[in-house]
């Protein structure tokens, strides 16, 4: 197969990648110039929904369909709130396209907010990355400057007005609706769906929201035309009659035990095996993976001979995990405990449960204290199945919870314990622990 | 006396324009509070809500809920070092790191050293998992973190 040239992350190696005139002087605005021009707002969304793109932050969802939820014919105002409160673990592209490629992502900010007719943009930084907030910032302000946005953009009638907002270190804000309310100025609890936020959505107006690099996406298609886009990746699985194909390139978070960690853009599709041996320089200390989390905390484990699986929307879903989640590879190698990895995993999730909803609350609570008691030593065979138990029950899955953290906080717990059973089992009975390489114990302080 | 200083006042009446309601306000106007003051006391809470028309309570239940604002009690540092404890971290030696700064600082996570210069602070994935393991000074992002003195030592030195 021929190298992927990157598209998305063409830019982010050069020199004043992030200031407004080097971005114009590779071509930048001008997909943008042309579509205002050119295009009807409905020609935009015809196109994204020609091309097959799927959102970015982990649902998958197809971007133009979502964008036709919204009212027709509404008197506005309509919002567009971007996420991005990049907080799934392990994953990182959203921060490396605002640091070093802001204006592409508010380029597809703007095409989006033209599409779908809205008038005011929240772009939503969490506050962690406050370089990327602080580019993005600059960003903006730059296109202010150069009448990109602002009043009659570019002597049409299209205003949009964009805003910066910084979070305050919460996962749940990644959460659509949690965004919303979080914007608002309220605690970002997740709300009740329907209303969807194309109807109701940020201060009671229809609103849509995406991520980052579905933006960054949308930009790439006005520039290249949706033929591109459905040229790379994988098209629907004739064997799952849900699935609506994965297309366009897709960037790779690779992190943990390997040789280069890093971020990669390439073709939806690739297999696990191959982004961690071509991309990530292979499992480090000449090791064997264990395992690895194929797109976040939340999608749950692949083991070493699951490996060959692909890297598209369809494909985690065929070895039990919860999807493609971010598409941030983690990798855990052979000399690691099972054990210790799930523990850091119960860990965020019982830290990061909002509360609202109480079999979240107290479930990821007590998975993390299971674990736990079983890491400490004092676990009991049945454990493991009380474990599976509080994993089954919380979630939108089984219907006990609003939003998807709980599904997210039970699925590695699930398919650790399916597939890694037997360690866990001799852990208990054992007390084996010269496996253990993370000492935690200062957490408990 | 009031809590806010002026420009702060200024600040978040010029932010109220830019929203749809003024409770949109509460987060970037407890943001402004805590860079500056390294808290936000209940006499701020009680002047946010005041300038943006919503009981002091409609603030503190949020400011609350993200247990990142900090009260009176217990006013952050100058530099607020993050340690990343989440996986990709920690599979690359992020305890040792934060076992290492407990010592070379004295303090516990959550606290803050004596000379109110440092607080120290175990943070969920911070997002910058390929330069594991990783911290955030304030919100600025430092990689591959491998020698405490050094970080320490760097940060005395610039802030």
């Amino acid at each position: 197969m021929a190298k992927y040239e990157p598209v998305l992350l063409k830019r982010i190696s050069k020199d004043n990648s992030d200031h407004i005139d080097s971005y114009i002087s590779d071509g930048g605005y001008l997909g943008l110039k042309k579509a205002i021009k050119d295009m009807s707002p409905a020609q935009v969304i015809d196109l994204v929904k020609a091309s097959g793109l799927r959102g970015r932050g982990g649902a998958g969802f197809p971007t133009g369909l979502k964008w036709t939820f919204l009212p027709k014919d509404h008197p506005g105002p309509i919002y567009l709130c971007i996420n991005a409160d990049e907080s799934e673990p392990c994953t990182f592209n959203n921060r490396v396209l605002m640091e070093k490629d802001p204006h592409q992502v508010l380029e597809g900010i703007i095409l989006t907010s033209y599409a779908v007719g809205a008038s005011k943009t929240f772009i939503y930084v969490r506050y962690e990355y406050g370089d990327a907030y602080r580019a993005m910032e600059r960003a903006v302000k730059q296109a202010y400057d150069k009448g990109l946005l602002g009043k009659n953009i570019q002597g049409s009638s299209f205003c949009l007005e964009a805003v910066m907002h910084k979070g305050a270190a919460a996962y749940i804000c990644g959460e659509e609706t949690g965004l919303i309310e979080s914007l608002e100025g309220k605690r970002a609890w997740p709300r009740i769906k329907p209303p969807f936020p194309a109807i109701e959505g940020a201060f009671r107006k229809p609103t849509i929201v995406n991520n980052i690099e579905t933006v960054a996406c949308v930009k790439q298609i006005i520039d290249l035309g949706a033929d591109w886009f459905k040229s790379i990746g994988v098209p629907p699985d004739p064997a799952n009659p849900r699935d609506a194909g994965s297309y366009g390139p897709k960037l790779y978070c690779i992190s943990g035990h390997v040789n280069r960690p890093g971020l990669v853009e390439l073709p939806m599709g690739i297999s696990v095996r191959e982004l961690i041996s071509e991309h990530g320089g292979g499992v480090w200390k000449n090791r064997k993976a264990k395992g690895v989390i194929p797109g976040g905390n939340s999608m749950g484990f692949m083991t070493e001979a699951e490996l060959d699986t692909k890297l598209d929307f369809n494909g985690p879903g065929k070895v039990g995990c919860l999807g493609l989640g971010t598409g941030a590879v983690t990798v855990f190698d052979d000399h690691t405990s099972i054990v210790d990895v799930l523990y850091n995993i119960c860990r965020f999730f019982a830290h990061e449960s909002c509360g609202q909803c109480t079999p979240c609350r107290e479930g990821t609570a007590w998975m993390f204290k299971i674990i736990d008691r079983i890491r400490k030593g004092h676990g009991r065979i049945e454990d493991l199945n009380i474990l599976e138990e509080v994993g089954n029950q919380i979630g939108t899955m089984p219907g006990t919870t609003i939003c998807g953290l709980a599904d997210g906080a039970g699925w590695p717990v699930k398919n650790a314990i399916r597939k890694y059973r037997s360690e866990f089992e001799s852990y208990i009975k054992n007390g084996d622990k010269k496996v253990r390489t993370l000492n935690l114990q200062m957490s408990h302080h | 006396m009031s809590a806010l200083k002026p420009e702060i006042v200024e600040k978040i009446k010029s932010l109220i324009l830019l929203y749809p309601a003024k409770q949109a306000v509460t987060l970037p106007a407890l943001h402004l509070v805590q860079d500056q003051e390294r808290c936000v006391s209940q006499q701020a809470i009680v002047e946010i809500a005041a300038l943006l028309e919503l009981s002091p309570a409609e603030i503190h239940d949020t400011m609350s809920f993200y247990g990142f604002f900090k009260t009176e009690l217990n006013p952050l540092g100058k530099c607020r070092l993050w340690v990343c404890r989440s996986l990709a971290c920690d599979l690359r030696g992020a305890d040792e790191l934060l076992n290492k700064l407990i010592t070379k600082l004295g303090v516990a996570p959550g606290q803050t050293t004596k000379d109110g210069f440092f607080t120290l602070e175990e943070a969920e994935c911070i997002g910058a998992c390929e330069g594991a393991p990783c911290v955030l000074i304030n919100d600025v992002h430092s990689h591959n973190v491998s020698d405490a003195d050094k970080l320490i030592d760097d940060i005395r030195k610039k802030l």
